[in-house]
């Protein structure tokens, strides 16, 4: 349960790290967004006199809901198999909770970044929905279930002539995965020019333990969807035993996966632009008819 | 039998209080406190009594039946309360109850400007419409109680008859209903011809040899009948307009309570009257569900007039209804049983969740309104610190019609995507494909409502006020509180126990005809609902266990962390200029970016009018006005064609009429002899 909070940290720091080196620089060590973490738990906050309740209580909930889904998917091993939480589409509408949340807390301080990021990102979570649930949709129709543990272990059976609607679902899923973890070319993660902020406007005015919760909260959102795409998609390397060996072993083909497709999502970021907004809803439409395409292709 | 006894008698006595407050509102019509009190009073209690009545028949295993012949032989006062009937009732009870007790505060808002006693009288009369129109056994006396619940909603849309717009909404929702009812009539005359009675439980004995083209046109009639009450687009024309403007609890009865009454109907006819279903209806259907759907929810996206959004959201929840209703009309057509149970059961289970959720989110809007006495979402903000529980409430709504778990709308909604994608596994190529569609449909429809609600709690509750009369709001009354705290606290049981409701939902929809031999389709263990092919399966107390508990520990967690940190309150980042309303997001501005996407659709118009200082130098503007508008794409194509094209016969039958008296008599003479050569040949 505490691995993906764990561990998510320093993928963000890969990720930043292999920017840098495409641009040239050093970059800081692939362990400070731990560092960062530790130090806004130890600042003040301020709180703007206009927020509620909601403002307060947001962060909590959105690092909450990542946690649990964290618990509920599969990541290095079938052995803690959660029939009760693993239903993709109970995934689905809990980060959708949790992007509720978010894009509130960004209207409650009624200023201008707040309002047009919630915006933007309403507009770009309701259509990155439809990909979202289709491309997992695809790989459910294969497995003939919707629990995420079994589609995992359906899909490392499957021959190779059966892959074709895994890797359309899969292009699809990349585009949802880079629009509901905001990078590039929905959003730009280390920015804060009001032209091109999305997740970054709404989580301008938080600042202490809250800010920490909710940067934490998005790394792990980026683990967690990173962890989706290599588990079930490319679920080869799932132990069912509990031994210390074969776990040993598992977790580090996870982290081998996980980390071929961070490095994916580096490179992507470092070569392409971020896109004009308008442009993006064409590239979520994509990513819904991959989808449909790859059911056609199983029916 | 004592179950037997009190099921009726309770309804029967919730009928007569209903009946004693509407005439008691009448007689106290001179006295305000009285009538309010009378009038909504009385209808609690008959709430009470049909809840009662309800639940006996849905927990016990009875029906009961009551008849009365009349002098007609075709017309008979008859009800029957099975368990789809029980259901209804109990619907219309529990939001009938609820409203009733929020309207005993709100509408003192009314006293010394409207007349009480007439909202009272026809309020208790549409309420005891609705509860027989459920109840109603004989098509003739259908027809009776239905018309007696859509003059009586007229009234109770025009009641603020001071204001123009709302008589030109009350005629327009009149035409429309009443053009929705000559289509009822028809149908139901042809089910007489076929079968030779108007009372159900002989049609349904008697159904058994009709021909294909008439199950057709009954179809089709029904369809337009039931779906013009419904609200299916594109009949939906009179929802939007009617909807905002009655009194507050009405709108919420109207949207949760009263179009669902179509839903019943249509769900009565095709699966409980006539036998055999025609493939081609189930598809049409999810094909009107899915435009609903997602039309409504692009419409509610343009709104900024807070009712007008809820009732574009109620067409949109009508098209979720329908894509459980169609896909369990496949299911049927293909004689696959107990997946039809699962398309029926969720798009029940909608029906309960969107009468609760939309009622409480009707209730929350009218609370606001009566305090800041506009329904611009425009001048709202920062009400969540003016009326801090109404806010609550309004946050539970959104959260439940967004479909968020652990609330009832998730639940309801994730049946409706397992129903759909049982057709896309099962069914056949073509038919196979509608289901995909209807299936994205439906996400996109999610989505979207999620972002709407986003706005419109967003922009109403959250931040600074964007107008001074908004800062004189202070909190609801208690009655007010307590109608929507109770339908909040619904929201968050229904959501739980969903497993529960989803078992008794199965038995009533085991008692329709055409369900009589399904099989089981899902099962429900502990704390979870499973689907018996092991496709899928959801536990949401689970879902609110888990969240609760990590809740709690992550808060504890980090408050042991950061003991000793210090939180300040200070003013937003304002880039060094004042803060003011200006500042903030508007709901026109929310949702501008999804209205210019979907621009095909909705097809936006901007208009700008620039007044200049000086007319020939025009370099100072002195006044700027942009006007935004969505096209009216149903009146320009839909509505104003068929007007034109009635108005042209009119025209030319007008011709006979040319004031010559020869030409009358003339009329007379040829008709007569044509009747004579009839009767002799």
């Amino acid at each position: 349960m505490i691995l993906v909070p764990v561990l998510a940290p320093l993928f963000l720091g890969i990720v930043r790290k292999i920017k840098a080196h495409f641009q040239k620089r050093k970059g800081a060590s692939i362990f400070r967004p731990y560092r960062d973490l530790w130090k806004l738990f130890h600042k003040d906050e301020v709180i703007s006199e206009d927020a509620s309740w909601i403002f307060r209580f947001a962060p909590y909930l959105i690092f909450a809901v990542t946690v649990i889904v964290g618990a509920s998917i599969p990541l290095f091993s079938t052995y803690f198999a959660n029939n009760l939480l693993s239903d993709f589409l109970v995934i689905v509408y809990l980060i959708a909770l949790s992007t509720f949340f978010l894009a509130l807390s960004g209207l409650d301080v009624g200023s201008a970044f707040g309002g047009f990021g919630s915006s933007r990102e309403m507009t770009l979570a309701a259509l990155t929905e439809g990909g979202f649930i289709f491309s997992l949709l695809v790989l459910s129709f294969l497995a003939h279930s919707t629990n995420l543990f079994s589609i995992s272990a359906s899909v490392a059976s499957l021959s190779l002539l059966n892959f074709t609607p895994v890797i359309l679902a899969f292009v699809a899923f990349v585009i949802v995965m880079l629009s509901e973890t905001a990078h590039f070319p929905f959003d730009n993660p280390a920015t804060h020019l009001e032209l091109t902020m999305v997740h970054e406007a709404m989580i301008l005015e938080y600042s202490g333990k809250r800010l920490a919760l909710i940067e934490w909260a998005a790394a792990s959102k980026f683990l967690i969807f990173l962890s989706l795409g290599a588990n079930l998609f490319f679920p080869w390397g799932l132990t069912m035993q509990l031994g210390l060996g074969a776990i040993a072993l598992a977790l580090g083909i996870f982290l081998l996966k996980v980390l071929v497709l961070t490095i994916f999502v580096a490179v992507l970021e470092s070569n392409i632009a971020k896109f004009r907004f308008f442009r993006l809803p064409d590239l979520l439409f994509i990513a819904f008819i991959l989808s449909v395409m790859a059911i056609g292709l199983i029916l | 039998m004592d179950n037997l006894i009190s099921a009726q008698f309770s309804f029967f006595i919730s009928l007569l209080f209903l009946v004693i407050g509407a005439a008691g509102s009448l007689v106290f019509m001179k006295n305000d406190k009285l009538a309010n009190w009378w009038g909504n009073g009385l209808a609690i209690i008959a709430s009470v009594f049909g809840l009662a009545s309800s639940l006996s028949v849905l927990f016990g295993s009875s029906v009961f039946s009551y008849q009365v012949n009349s002098a007609f032989s075709f017309l008979s006062f008859s009800f029957q309360v099975d368990k789809l009937s029980a259901f209804f009732i109990f619907l219309i009870s529990f939001i009938a109850l609820l409203a009733s007790i929020y309207a005993l505060g709100y509408v003192k808002h009314f006293y010394k400007k409207y007349n009480l006693g007439a909202l009272g009288f026809f309020y208790n009369i549409f309420l005891a419409g609705m509860l027989l129109v459920a109840s109603a056994h004989n098509a003739f006396f259908f027809l009776i109680v239905w018309e007696k619940t859509s003059l009586a909603s007229y009234f109770l849309v025009i009641f603020e008859n001071k204001e123009k717009e709302n008589i030109k909404a009350g005629s327009l929702y009149f035409v429309m209903t009443h053009v929705g009812t000559a289509f009822i009539i028809l149908a139901f005359l042809l089910l007489y011809q076929a079968t030779g009675s108007f009372d159900f439980g002989i049609i349904k004995e008697n159904i058994g040899n009709i021909s294909l083209l008439t199950k057709n046109l009954i179809f089709v009639c029904a369809l337009i009948g039931f779906g013009t009450k419904a609200g299916i687009i594109p009949f939906h024309i009179w929802l939007p307009s009617a909807h905002p403007v009655a009194p507050t609890h009405v709108s919420a009865l109207m949207s949760g309570v009263m179009i669902k009454t179509g839903i019943y109907m249509l769900v009565r006819i095709l699966m409980d009257l006539l036998p055999g279903m025609e493939l081609w209806w189930g598809i049409l259907i999810l094909v009107i569900g899915m435009l609903s759907s997602l039309l409504g929810v692009l419409y509610a996206l343009t709104e900024h007039d807070i009712k007008k959004l809820l009732a574009y959201h109620s067409i949109e929840n009508i098209g979720i209804i329908l894509l459980g209703l169609g896909s369990a009309l496949v299911f049927l057509a293909l004689d696959m049983k107990a997946l039809a149970v699962l398309g029926l059961v969720a798009a029940l289970f909608h029906t309960l969740n969107h009468a609760t959720f939309k009622a409480l989110l009707f209730l929350g809007a009218g609370s606001v309104i009566s305090k800041t006495h506009t329904r611009n979402m425009e001048e709202y903000g920062g009400l969540i610190k003016y009326m801090p529980q109404t806010a609550f409430f309004f946050l539970i709504g959104s959260m439940a019609i967004s479909a968020l778990p652990p609330f009832n709308g998730f639940f309801s909604e994730w049946m409706t995507f397992q129903a759909l994608f049982s057709g896309i596994q099962t069914v056949g190529h073509f038919v196979g494909w509608v289901f995909i569609l209807a299936a994205g449909a439906l996400a996109f429809t999610g989505g979207l409502a999620a972002a709407c609600f986003v706005k419109a709690f967003g922009v109403s509750f959250l931040a600074r006020p964007r107008s001074e009369e908004v800062k004189h709001a202070k909190e609801s009354e208690l009655s007010l509180r307590i109608g929507m705290g109770v339908l909040a606290l619904a929201t968050l049981i229904l959501g739980i126990f969903s497993g529960s409701v989803a078992k008794i939902l199965t038995e009533v929809v085991s008692d329709l005809q055409n369900f009589q031999s399904a099989e089981k389709i899902f099962s429900t263990g502990a704390s979870l609902f499973k689907l018996q092919n092991s496709f899928a399966a959801v536990s949401l107390p689970m879902i609110f266990a888990a969240l609760l508990v990590v809740l709690v520990a992550i808060y504890f967690a980090v408050l042991l962390l950061t003991k000793n940190r210090k939180v300040k309150v200070g003013v937003t980042w304002d880039c060094g200029t004042n803060l003011g309303p200006r500042m903030e997001i508007t709901a026109t501005g929310f949702s501008r970016s999804i209205i210019t996407i979907f621009r095909g659709i909705l097809k936006p118009s901007k208009q700008t009018d620039v007044e200049y200082r000086d007319a020939d130098m025009r370099y100072f503007p002195k006044d700027n006005t942009i006007k935004l508008e969505i096209k009216d794409v149903y009146g320009a194509y839909f509505y104003q064609p068929v007007q034109n094209l009635v108005a042209k016969l009119s025209t030319w039958v007008k011709a006979i009429q040319n004031g010559n008296l020869n030409a009358y008599v003339a009329y007379i003479f040829f008709t007569l002899v044509i009747l004579l050569l009839i009767l002799v040949i």
